[in-house]
């Protein structure tokens, strides 16, 4: 560069977005006028082609024949894809084997993939593909848990965790229950369905724009199924609209295919997955089944727990070791269990392999101990809420090491209940229910507080590591890049705000640019809501040895301590010399320091031997409480929450609105799974249940009139985590547990409280009128 | 030809192909992509745009799914999208509301919800929780779990500035005067399928005549969903929304006749003052987006055992009318569907208005609508009852139901129960068992054949518990 830019030397006496700051979402404005692009909405190249998918008809079969002529002479058609025609790898399994890229010759759930075309549009492909003539043997199909329990069929081996004799305990208790619950699956229905654009490269590479949670993996597996060097592809997200976990592995079979036919023809392929077959043909939350046998004392005191804990895996491993042994890690919750024999199964079953989504088999962990806890609570003739917080772990009394051997190091639930049984006015809404419920025959009301402590950290140890990219310009601008991908939860604003608070300098001076394989390698997937934990840390190591050259630099040059370079509202002051942001790093590039930094960060102290089944899995513990109150008809079943009070344990807030955005959107997620998001499967093995005319996600009359939403105030996470937040990405999802909760005790109010009600989940008005009927069934008054 | 206003351009649309929904137009033809599709079912939201329609000397606003509109009937409308709002002055109330209140995670729905809350703004002096909800009901948002949109969709009024729409609405009154007075005749031809959209009745018989497979686009909200879920091609369209006696509205004495093309949203004020328990109905009955457009006609000419209106209908002794070129005919409704989406509909015929009674005096009038979400769902079971109560005895019962079996149908065992007995527990406990008899409904996802069975007869008891004098709520919608 032989000439700088122009760049000016006004003292503006604050600094706009730092750290802690309320800050909008850095594509507001973008998301508001529709000027947000999405892979749909890329300028593609000239000639792209677009692809489509042909879907299985069967939920298990041998493949005896598939006539794709009148696909090939369809109006539009290109090419068509095979099994055969994959150059290399032909196993997309994320983990372990087990996710055929396409159907060689056996079928394993209704809506997997045959073939693939591609076509001149995305409607000749999408009518193209439905005209193969597909033979099938039908095989008899596994479609539930119990099935496939009966069967011991498994994707993985099952794993035990165990304290003390709980067989000895349980037989010492003076009360035990026994019983089973189903939990429900969820579909995520991200807005944006699954799409991928591959442009074909020189030497053989592949640019791939996908909508993906988990760039590297993509980048690794269209590089495998071409058969090239991971070199020679790029994958590029700059947003998606929307993943909950469903574009975590769920995005790769899409670019792969895409990436197949773009080398095969030789042009740019599109695809795009319409709503039915997007929901038809991947993965979901697992649904579970839990056998528990529990013993407790005459106050409600847990003594032992014995817990199957059976998830429903579809078809494959994906992900589902790890997501069954979350829920295991979860079937605690805040409650220590003094004897536990928690086992995990991974149970196969002839439909689509589920996968990640928010909480990743904690919250089924989470709402099987709660279940246990209100039905506890009907034993013991206690409110729950007393039930509950007898239960917490604390410093007291050896009450503080998990059944996996954790120690619980920071007590925040304890307090954090208590506060928020204050704020929304527990005991005195406790007594007006208990009164309103008296005096009406019809309607009756409810009310939970349930508590959530949920691990932070990815289980599979080397997955919590991260990278950055930083450059700083001639003119003070900044551009930022990190691994982790943006889907809304304000990533990229909150890692921007860490950037700018090292160097305090206004928000809008840092640019963050998609994540780009290319940019930033060897990345691991936007999950486990450890984004900002990693990534925020990796572009604070990146931006601090910057800083520390700029610094050091200017020491020398000035004659100053390193301590008298100080950064402060877009300006360096060095001793006596004051210069704006932008002409100091003027001055560094001219006297030749780099202004390009990549970043790095492992998370420290986790380990886990899955061996002992003990350990510490979790760097930290994000909690949180909810307080909710519904009022349900118990004619119909219907029901509504009328409020909601929720606290939520983030730490030291990175960005308060954006953490309050991710409490709210996350508790009505999780209400939705337990209430009205109902899966559906034919007995065919056909997900019935495809569209959102059929699963019912919240509308915007599901929030609750009252919705008070508050961030745990003072309470700096102990562990040296980014400027000491918490994760909150998945944390929240679980205060919806509070919901169902409170549908119970609104049911168990119609035989005075005395027996707790079999809610099944989701809590559909279905299963809410049918817990209504079979308790007053035997009610004794 | 068709000829509409893109914002406050004309556009002209003669060789397309009439399947070609709106949303595909906008994002395939003109490269406006900041309208999304969600799920080209009309369920989501996501593709919202907002139709600007003459009315009188104003133009009435009006959000609608743009992934189920044929473009054909954009046809003398202004189209607004999301493109439109933000102008060289900066953002839209609407959209600074938005990104002010953080109305936005991922983003993907935000064009949708703007459009609807630009549409509310326009047709709403002041920002109600209880209207932003009912208008923007038909728009999901996966992230935010809603609090900041309502917020938003309240704050857009601070400033109550008027909007770059008010200050050109003289301009767009013109322009599309001067499309509706043109004579030349709107049609669409293209990749061998055609749209036509007649003006008369008249006009439509002898259309229907030439095209006897032609399907009939009234609000097009089912229709659409054959194109962009089952793929299928349909050769002749035929829209009745600008035949001037499916528009209209006749009240006499005794009865309000509502042309078949009317909308949900035009009608609904008229209907709920008449039966003041339609009004949770229809607030439920889709979304605002598919109020906008559907129609009274559609839905009983739709002739699915779920639709909303016909058990209302039924309950109430309708009539419709049914016109061909051989002349009209009045029906009874209950006459009309004969079987699993069969209806007494002759070839060439076409439903021209519906017939409803007004309501009489001492008539118990209610229709329960029961869904697994309130908003935006299709019913489980639907069930209406009108019924006359002199000195405590039933002395006319009609009861009809939705979602019970292949058609809609009255309950005709439960009225016999009901028929001449005293208004007391023990005749409803006989009625209800006797509404065990009526119908043999069947297990699907929405809900199963238990469930319907005994929620249907339970809605009998809460018709007799909301009229037992004890003035208790026995309904979560309407509890307070």
């Amino acid at each position: 560069m032989r000439n700088l830019p122009d760049v000016s030397s006004s003292k503006p006496a604050s600094v706009n977005g730092v750290a802690g700051q309320d800050l909008r979402h850095e594509s507001a404005h973008k998301h508001v006028s529709g000027e947000a692009i999405y892979i749909d909405d890329m300028a593609a190249p000239a000639n792209t082609l677009h692809a489509y998918v042909g879907l299985s008809q069967i939920a298990r079969g041998k493949l005896l024949s598939m006539d794709l002529d009148k696909v090939r002479s369809a109006p539009g058609v290109v090419d068509v894809l095979t099994l055969d025609d994959v150059p290399g790898h032909k196993d997309i399994g994320p983990v372990f084997p087990g996710d055929p890229l396409m159907v060689d010759d056996q079928v394993e759930f209704w809506g997997q993939v045959l073939f693939a075309v591609a076509a001149t549009s995305y409607e000749a492909a999408r009518k193209a593909a439905r005209l193969a003539v597909v033979e099938y043997e039908a095989q008899a199909a596994d479609l539930t848990i119990e099935q496939g329990l009966e069967n011991n069929s498994f994707v993985r081996p099952s794993h035990t965790q165990k304290r003390g004799d709980t067989a000895t305990a349980l037989k010492s208790a003076a009360h035990t229950l026994s019983g089973e619950m189903q939990i429900g699956g969820q579909e995520q229905m991200y807005l944006e369905s699954q799409a991928s654009l591959c442009v074909p490269q020189e030497d053989g590479g592949m640019l791939v724009y996908t909508s993906t949670q988990n760039p590297s993996e993509g980048q690794k597996l269209v590089a495998e199924v071409l058969d090239i060097p991971l070199s020679l592809v790029t994958v590029d997200m700059r947003r998606m609209g929307g993943g909950f976990g469903g574009k975590e592995t769920n995005a790769n079979q899409w670019a792969c295919l895409a990436a197949l036919l773009a080398r095969k023809t030789g042009r740019a392929v599109k695809i795009r997955l319409a709503r039915a077959d997007d929901m038809s043909a991947t993965g979901k939350r697992h649904h579970f089944l839990a056998r528990y046998e529990v013993g407790f004392d005459e106050e409600g005191r847990l003594l032992a727990l014995d817990m199957d804990l059976s998830g429903g895996c579809g078809i494959s491993p994906d992900l589902s070791d790890a997501i069954v042994d979350r829920a295991m890690f979860h079937s605690d919750n805040a409650y220590f269990l003094p004897t536990a024999h928690i086992k995990g199964h991974r149970v196969k079953t002839n439909t689509v392999s589920n996968t990640a989504f928010r909480g990743f088999g904690g919250p089924q962990g989470m709402v099987a101990i709660e279940n246990i806890m209100d039905n506890i609570a009907r034993v013991v003739g206690r409110d729950p809420l007393e039930v509950r917080k007898l239960n917490f772990y604390t410093d007291e009394g050896d009450r503080n090491t998990t059944h996996y051997g954790q120690t619980i190091e920071q007590h925040i639930v304890e307090p954090l209940v208590a506060r928020l049984e204050q704020t929304s006015d527990y005991q005195q809404r406790r007594r007006e229910i208990t009164a309103f419920n008296r005096n009406n025959k019809v309607l009756k009301k409810g009310i939970a507080l349930t508590p959530v402590k949920f691990g932070i950290s990815f289980t599979v140890q080397h997955l919590n590591q991260a990278g950055a990219l930083i450059h700083i310009y001639t003119d003070g601008s900044i551009q930022l890049n990190h691994g982790g991908t943006e889907m809304g939860q304000g990533l990229f604003t909150k890692v921007a705000q860490i950037v700018a608070s090292e160097l305090q300098v206004d928000i809008n001076t840092v640019l963050c640019t998609s994540t780009r394989t290319d940019k930033v390698p060897n990345t691991s997937p936007t999950a486990a809501s450890s984004g900002t934990d990693l990534n925020g840390m990796a572009a604070r190591d990146a931006v601090c040895k910057i800083k520390q050259r700029m610094v050091a630099f200017a020491a020398g040059h000035f004659s100053v301590a390193e301590e008298d370079v100080q950064f402060a509202n877009n300006r360096v002051t060095c001793g006596d010399h004051d210069m704006s942001f932008a002409e100091f790093a003027q001055l560094t590039y001219m006297n030749r320091v780099s202004l390009s930094a990549t970043g790095y960060y492992r998370t420290p102290k986790i380990h886990y031997d899955r061996e002992s089944a003990s350990g510490r899995p979790f760097f930290y513990y994000a909690y949180g409480a909810a307080v909710s109150e519904v009022l349900i008809d118990t004619l119909t079943g219907e029901y509504k929450l009328t409020r909601a009070d929720l606290c939520q344990d983030v730490g030291q807030s990175i960005n308060p609105v954006i953490d309050i955005g991710q409490v709210e959107g996350a508790f009505i997620q999780g209400m939705g799974w337990l209430t009205t998001e109902e899966l559906v499967w034919g007995k065919d093995g056909r997900l019935q249940t495809v569209n959102p005319a059929s699963y019912k996600i919240p509308a915007i009359g599901d929030t609750p009139t009252e919705f008070n939403v508050e961030l745990l105030p003072d309470s700096p996470n102990v562990e040296a985590t980014i400027f000491h937040s918490k994760a909150v990405g998945e944390p929240p999802l679980m205060l919806g547990i509070s919901v169902w909760s409170a549908l119970r005790d609104a049911v168990a109010s119609l035989d005075d409280y005395r027996r707790s009600p079999s809610l099944d989940t989701p809590a559909t008005p279905e299963r809410v009128l049918k817990a209504c009927m079979e308790i007053r069934k035997g009610a004794t008054s | 030809m068709v000829r509409f206003l893109l914002n406050n351009k004309e556009h002209t649309l003669v060789d397309i192909d009439p399947n070609t929904s709106v949303l595909d137009y906008l994002r395939e033809g003109l490269g406006r992509v900041g309208t999304k599709e969600g799920c080209a079912s009309g369920d989501c939201g996501a593709c919202t745009v907002v139709l600007g329609q003459l009315a009188g000397d104003d133009i009435q606003y009006s959000a609608i799914n743009s992934c189920i509109t044929p473009i054909g009937n954009l046809h003398g409308k202004q189209l607004i999208t999301v493109e439109d709002l933000k102008t060289d002055q900066g953002l839209h109330p609407a959209q600074q509301a938005m990104v002010d209140c953080h109305g936005s995670q991922c983003g993907f729905c935000t064009p949708g919800f703007v459009m609807s809350m630009f549409a509310y703004r326009k047709t709403n002096d002041t920002p109600e929780r209880e209207t932003i909800i009912e208008a923007l009901g038909g728009n999901l948002c996966r992230c935010t779990g809603y609090r900041p949109i309502i917020d938003a969709a309240v704050q857009m009024y601070d400033p109550a500035t008027e909007d770059q729409f008010s200050g050109t609405e003289g301009t767009t009154v013109k322009a599309l005067r001067s499309i509706s007075e043109s004579t030349t005749p709107v049609e669409l031809s293209g990749a061998g399928r055609h749209y036509y959209a007649p003006t008369s009745a008249a006009e439509l018989s002898a259309l229907l005549t030439a095209h006897p497979q032609a399907m009939l686009v009234a609000g097009g909200t089912d229709l659409s969903l054959e194109i962009t879920q089952f793929l299928r091609e349909i050769d002749t369209l035929i829209y009745t929304g600008r035949v001037e006696e499916l528009l209209q509205i006749h009240e006499t004495a005794d009865t309000i006749e509502i042309g078949a093309a009317v909308s949900y949203n035009d009608c609904k004020t008229l209907l709920c003052n008449e039966y003041p328990d339609l009004h949770e109905l229809i607030e439920r009955l889709g979304s605002r987006q598919i109020r906008n457009q559907g129609t009274l006609g559609g839905n009983v000419g739709n002739a699915s055992p779920i639709g909303d209106m016909p058990p209302v209908l039924i309950a109430l002794n309708a009539q419709l009318v049914l016109r061909s070129s051989a002349g009209s005919r009045t029906l009874p409704i209950q006459d009309y569907f004969l079987s699993y989406k069969v209806t007494a509909q002759q070839p060439g015929e076409f439903i021209q208005s519906i017939i409803v009674p007004r309501a009489k005096a001492d008539y118990t009038f209610r229709a329960y609508k029961v869904s697994k979400r309130l908003e935006d769902d299709i019913s489980a079971i639907l069930g209406v009852f009108h019924l006359k109560i002199d000195q405590g005895v039933v002395i006319d019962a009609s009861v009809a139901f939705g979602g019970m079996a292949e058609i809609p149908k009255h309950a005709e065992l439960c009225e016999q129960a009901l028929m001449n007995q005293p208004w007391n527990q023990a005749t409803i406990d006989q009625a209800m068992a006797a509404l065990g008899n009526d119908f043999t409904p069947i297990d699907d996802f929405r809900a199963s054949a238990t469930y319907r069975k005994q929620v249907s007869q339970n809605l009998l008891q809460r018709l007799f518990f909301e009229t037992d004098g004890s003035a208790q709520q026995v309904r979560v919608t309407q509890y307070a």
